[in-house]
């Protein structure tokens, strides 16, 4: 009998395999591809070795010396001036020596502990609710979380009691003030949110009326003249004798706009609500008040947790638009700092930190809208 | 007694409970914009503002860089207003076309094979969205002006493009007499490819035979105007921009306030709509392309007869309201000066005048107004595309 012997199998040609393989099928499958990443090839040796450079290989950054965290660390002999950074990179001193200018704006020096401690009240406040998640109480401790947090933010960073300077609002800027129009802009707005999106599903026709007029019309127009009006109109309405400040004005027009935009998302939640839920709770005997806290809406705000997010990234990128109005945001920053007569014409530098700060903050505030939005998405998808 | 026990009893009345419900909040909204509009009137007067319309007509006495109708610092508020309406228009139109085109591109890139073409997209989509649009507004701005050189120094293209720091210059074609005639040819030679698609289209249908009219369109609309053109001895002359002093006279000019904000805008936008149509296209099934394939249809074919009808309709809608975001978004040109409604008119027209009521009133108007216009379009647009069961 005679004996057969296997042959001893083929090696894998080396273009199927690894980087080869994987270069050939993805960057250049046909000739079209291949003219396409060669494009691509080039659009980035254009863009990306310019910014390096300006941004790292020439830039300079002779920040003296740093004191990180109790070491200090020596960049430099001394703090490059505006003439050593010369015009062809980036000066990153300039962004070193106004950083305070960026995030606290005029705050005084002394009192910045203030805004930092309501930064890690705010990171230990969520620490804190994730923690409880199975504690018998929890609403209780979540209750008092959502009463106190607002009060002691506030008087925190605004003094005049428990012994704290006073400082006022002209004064609040950079990123911390940022944050906070952001913050109470969302805090605010969501009860309102709320409110108005019952009242546009609501059958009283009135109701109905009001709610749908408000919504519509300010939806309908920009942000800016929303601001331009609480800004210049708003306190024609009220008594001479009720002083508003600025801030606190552009927070009224800031909180009314993003209420129409949180009625609309919570509105498409209450929507989603199976006919039958309203029924039920009609069928138990549940009043209008606890049929929509107990039963409606917590299914709806549920639902509606990823828009309510991304709603509240929009709102984010808006509150740049108060420098139009003349507050300090840390956008402003840019163009207060580079008009220092030590540090003419940085804006470029400025815009760039300002730009990579933003950027990074909602970045990150779309990732985690992303992943909710995949956690809460039950639905098969193809 | 019984009768106040009655009345009681009414207002557990689910019915009865909301008419006075409606009606106590209806008094509420009432005399709430009693006091604020009597208070409005007492403010007004106390701190002597003027009231009425009557500034529309008066001397605007201010410069206005750009325009489109004629505007000297002689005319009227009104026509303030009226140069504004128009420069939003304008950006916004010239917003909508690059965003357009943009969006496109990269919402099919995000989707292509290709590993570095799709993530480059991403990237893109990634990094522009995620940065404020008055940002990267102001950003532009600004590196515009620092980059570019001076007039003297201009980047020259051909002897016809200027770029410098007063803005980008261009040719600017002028129409001559005969002008109208090519216009009118291209005018009927769209009326005529229109005719040709009914008609093969017809044919198509009644007998099963298909004819590419893609050429016979091409060579019309491209051909008939050029043909006429050239017939009656070319009809039109450019204006060249020159150097004369300091600054370039002549040709087409677009500001760097213009440039800066039509670019970030669109390239802003463009994310959106590229996401838009990423999401268009992948929202048709896999199934929809292989029945193509199936019934032996070209890959070309089942692009523009299967996939595309069906991702149109997921991604249109998302786009327009884009369109409108584009539109109102428009308004921040006020952080860089460029001249449109909001910031000629709701704002330096504002600041002389001080009329805050009527002018932020009309400026809201005319935006209520566009939006108002563009749902209404997207109305249609979702009524002519929505799914029509047989």
């Amino acid at each position: 009998m005679a004996i057969y012997e296997l042959n001893a199998p083929k090696k894998v040609p080396i273009t199927q395999i690894g980087a080869i393989r994987w270069l050939r099928h993805n960057l250049f499958s046909s000739w079209i591809n291949a003219a396409l990443t060669i494009l691509a090839i080039y659009m980035l040796y254009i863009v990306i070795p310019p910014l390096l450079d300006w941004m790292i290989i020439s830039a300079n950054f002779k920040f003296g010396t740093v004191d990180l965290f109790g070491y200090s660390i020596e960049f430099s002999e001394a703090m490059a001036t505006n003439n050593d950074c010369g015009r062809s990179a980036a000066c990153w001193p300039y962004i070193y020596e106004k950083i305070y200018m960026f995030t606290y704006g005029f705050y005084p020096r002394e009192e910045s502990w203030r805004p930092d401690a309501v930064f890690w009240l705010t990171l230990g406040a969520f620490i804190v609710i994730k923690l409880i998640k199975n504690y018998k109480h929890k609403n209780i401790v979540f209750l008092a979380i959502t009463i106190m947090y607002p009060i002691v933010s506030f008087i925190l960073i605004s003094g005049g009691s428990f012994g704290l300077v006073h400082v006022e609002t002209h004064q609040w800027g950079g990123l911390m003030l940022t944050l906070v129009i952001a913050s109470v802009g969302i805090l605010v707005s969501f009860p309102i949110g709320i409110l108005l999106a019952l009242g546009r599903q609501s059958n009283l026709k009135v109701i109905n009326f009001l709610s749908t007029i408000f919504i519509e019309f300010i939806r309908a127009v920009p942000l800016i003249t929303i601001l331009f009006m609480a800004s210049f109109v708003l306190p024609l309405f009220f008594t001479e004798s009720m002083d508003f400040d600025k801030l606190l004005r552009a927070l009224i027009g800031i909180a009314l706009f993003q209420a129409a935009y949180f009625a609309e998302v919570v509105r498409g939640g209450l929507q989603a609500i199976p006919k039958g839920q309203y029924e039920a709770a009609d069928a138990v005997g549940l009043n209008y008040v606890k049929k929509n806290v107990l039963i409606i809406l917590p299914q709806a705000l549920k639902i509606s947790i990823p828009n309510l997010v991304g709603s509240s990234i929009s709102l984010f990128k808006d509150t740049t638009l108060v420098l139009i109005i003349g507050l300090m945001d840390m956008l402003a920053m840019v163009n207060m700092t580079s008009n220092d007569p030590y540090w003419l014409g940085r804006e470029t530098e400025g815009f760039v930190f300002v730009t990579m700060v933003m950027w990074v903050l909602l970045y990150s505030m779309s990732r985690y809208s992303r992943k909710l939005e995949y956690r809460f998405n039950t639905e098969h998808t193809n | 007694m019984k009768q106040s026990k009655s009345l009681l009893s009414l207002l557990s009345n689910n019915e009865v409970r909301g008419y006075v419900f409606q009606a106590v909040a209806l008094c509420a909204i009432v005399f709430m914009a009693y006091v604020a509009i009597d208070n409005l009137f007492i403010n007004i007067e106390a701190r002597s503002i003027h009231t009425g319309f009557s500034f529309l007509k008066n001397r605007a006495g201010f410069d206005i860089s750009e325009f489109l109708i004629d505007y000297t610092p002689e005319h009227s508020n009104l026509r303030v207003f009226y140069v504004g309406l128009l420069n939003t228009i304008v950006v916004a139109i010239v917003g909508i076309f690059f965003a357009t085109i943009i969006g496109l591109l990269i919402g099919i890139a995000r989707l292509s094979n290709n590993y570095l073409i799709s993530k480059l997209a991403g990237g893109y989509i990634e990094l522009f969205r995620n940065i404020p649009v008055l940002l990267q507004i102001l950003f532009w701005y600004n590196i515009s002006l620092i980059i570019f050189p001076h007039p003297r120094k201009s980047f020259e293209f051909f002897d016809a493009i200027f770029i410098n720091k007063r803005g980008f210059y261009f040719p600017k074609p002028i129409a001559e007499d005969g002008f109208l005639w090519v216009v009118v040819a291209l005018v009927v030679a769209i009326v005529s490819v229109i005719a040709m698609k009914r008609y093969f289209k017809k044919k198509h249908e009644k007998t099963g035979t298909y004819t590419s009219t893609f050429l016979y369109s091409a060579l019309l609309v491209i051909g008939l105007p050029a043909f006429v053109y050239f017939i009656i001895g070319s009809p039109l002359h450019l204006d060249y921009p020159a150097l004369k002093g300091f600054n370039f006279k002549g040709g087409m000019v677009f500001s760097p306030e213009f440039t800066a904000l039509a670019f970030a805008l669109s390239v802003y936008t463009a994310t959106y709509i590229a996401e838009a149509i990423r999401s268009g296209i992948e929202a048709v099934d896999k199934g929809q392309k292989e029945a193509a394939a199936a019934i032996g249809l070209t890959p070309v074919q089942s692009l523009k007869l299967v996939v595309m009808p069906q991702a149109l309709r997921v991604a249109i809608p998302p786009t327009i309201n884009q369109y409108l975001n584009l539109t109102k978004n428009s308004s921040l040109a006020t952080a860089i000066g460029y001249p449109e409604l909001m910031s000629a008119f709701g704002g330096t027209v504002l600041n002389q005048v001080g009329q805050a009521v009527e002018i932020l009133g009309m400026t809201m108007l005319v935006y209520l107004a566009i939006s108002l216009t563009i749902s209404l379009v997207l109305n249609i647009v979702n009524k002519k595309m929505s799914i029509k069961g047989r």
